[in-house]
């Protein structure tokens, strides 16, 4: 069973649909025995990060996502959450990554929003993955490159498209709403 | 590189694809969620559903259509007409939508825009302006384009963003339905003006419209309906000719 972590973002139920699509189905809860228990975690998300945090901290889901041991992947707000500090609300992050959440500086559109490539891709989420292939973005804060950084995304600077440390992974773009890239990519996590 | 977006629309009314021509005669065009595969299939970058009687006749949401659209679909979707409150935003996003759009509802009420924004983030406010060249001035419209405001249509675009759109849908009804390619002025100075993505609507009827947009203006992406719904344009062969013309495009 895939858990999808249920808490105050939305975009929640169209991860829940793409793993329904791709044949896998999936969970969406808080409750602490059923994430545990779960083979692979989803850490979804679109929204403010001070008002997920206080969240996750009032049910004390941030200790237990940074407990977890399956496989885990954040999207969008999620992969920033699982940074050290966000600028949105000036919000302490979870602290997976050691990577400080920034918002884009406004010289040109904000939010990036729409379909982009990479710079470069690495690691068991791009298998197959071109760095010209296209996948979804929306948002206006970034997180920086660091040494966790599986792939580069550029706009207006280059920031984290991906991440992974251990067994937490993670994408700023929406790979439940990137088409067949999306789903390939999506595919690397449930199989691995 | 961020991609130039082309964005089927598809009107919807009682629960089927239509096109309004310059908002007066309509045609049916087939089933919404039908169409929606077979564009995401194609390469459509994203898709918008407007209930285009919603406002009219003071019908609520699509919230039906809506869940079997983001079961089938791999691509965002925005969904709009007859969103009034809260209420219906949290219903239509509860339901798979990723953004909604308001257009009269957030002329008569400026602070549901914030309201969204604050709620459900400004990613999925997509402020719909629909805009006349009327009287030396580019004129905002509400109610399906039947009732002239006093807006001038830079300045409510530019107060939308402040007040947390995360988008402009921009449709020059000047153009809608004419085939005669889009407004280039007013959708260059609405997107030199303001800081978020604007989408360029009404009046594609070739491809070369679609390149004259990406090429004049700043426009993110450009919004059609009819030519699409028709086959009078494919959208991997409208993609194709964009790359040719240099104009960043996924494919």
């Amino acid at each position: 069973m895939i858990a999808i972590i249920k808490y105050n973002a939305g975009n929640i139920r169209s991860v829940l649909n793409s793993l329904r699509r791709l044949g896998y189905d999936g969970l969406i809860t808080d409750d602490r025995s059923e994430i545990l228990a779960a083979e692979k975690v989803i850490f979804p998300g679109v929204g403010e990060a001070g008002t997920a945090m206080k969240y996750l901290k009032d049910r004390e889901l941030d200790r237990l996502i940074i407990s977890l041991k399956q496989p885990v992947l954040g999207i969008c707000l999620g992969q920033q959450l699982l940074c050290r500090h966000s600028e949105e609300g000036d919000t302490d992050c979870l602290g997976i990554f050691d990577s400080r959440v920034c918002m884009f500086p406004l010289v040109d559109t904000v939010p990036h929003m729409g379909w982009n490539n990479f710079l470069s891709v690495r690691g068991p989420l791009f298998k197959d993955v071109s760095p010209d292939d296209d996948v979804y973005y929306v948002h206006s804060y970034y997180a920086e490159v660091c040494s966790s950084t599986t792939a580069v995304c550029d706009y207006i600077l280059p920031f984290s498209a991906a991440m992974q440390k251990d067994n937490f992974f993670s994408t700023q773009f929406h790979p439940e709403k990137s088409a067949g890239t999306g789903e390939k990519i999506l595919l690397n996590f449930l199989k691995l | 590189m961020l991609k130039r977006r082309i964005i089927p629309c598809l009107d919807i009314r009682d629960g089927r694809t239509v096109k309004g021509i310059n908002f007066v005669s309509i045609r049916d065009a087939g089933d919404p969620v039908e169409l929606a595969k077979i564009y995401a299939e194609q390469g459509a970058d994203e898709l918008v559903f407007l209930d285009i009687t919603a406002t009219i006749e003071k019908r609520k949401t699509l919230a039906d259509l809506v869940e079997r659209i983001a079961l089938e679909i791999n691509i965002p979707f925005t969904v709009g007409g007859g969103i009034h409150t809260l209420d219906d935003v949290s219903v239509l996003l509860g339901a798979g939508a990723d953004k909604i759009t308001i257009n009269s509802a957030a002329v008569r009420d400026p602070g549901l825009i914030g309201g969204i924004a604050r709620n459900f983030g400004s990613q999925c406010v997509v402020v719909a302006i629909d805009t006349k060249y009327h009287q030396n001035d580019w004129i905002v419209f509400i109610d399906g384009g039947r009732t002239p405001t006093r807006l001038r249509t830079l300045d409510w675009a530019k107060r939308a963003a402040d007040l947390g759109a995360g988008e402009i849908l921009l449709t020059s009804m000047n153009n809608d339905g004419t085939k005669s390619g889009f407004a280039i002025d007013i959708t260059g100075d609405v997107s030199r003006h303001l800081g978020i993505p604007v989408i360029a609507s009404g009046g594609a009827g070739t491809m070369e419209h679609f390149r004259d947009v990406f090429y004049s203006t700043g426009c993110s992406a450009a919004l059609a309906a009819s030519i699409f719904h028709y086959g009078e344009i494919s959208i991997p062969d409208l993609k194709n000719y964009l790359k040719n013309n240099n104009i960043a495009v996924r494919i």
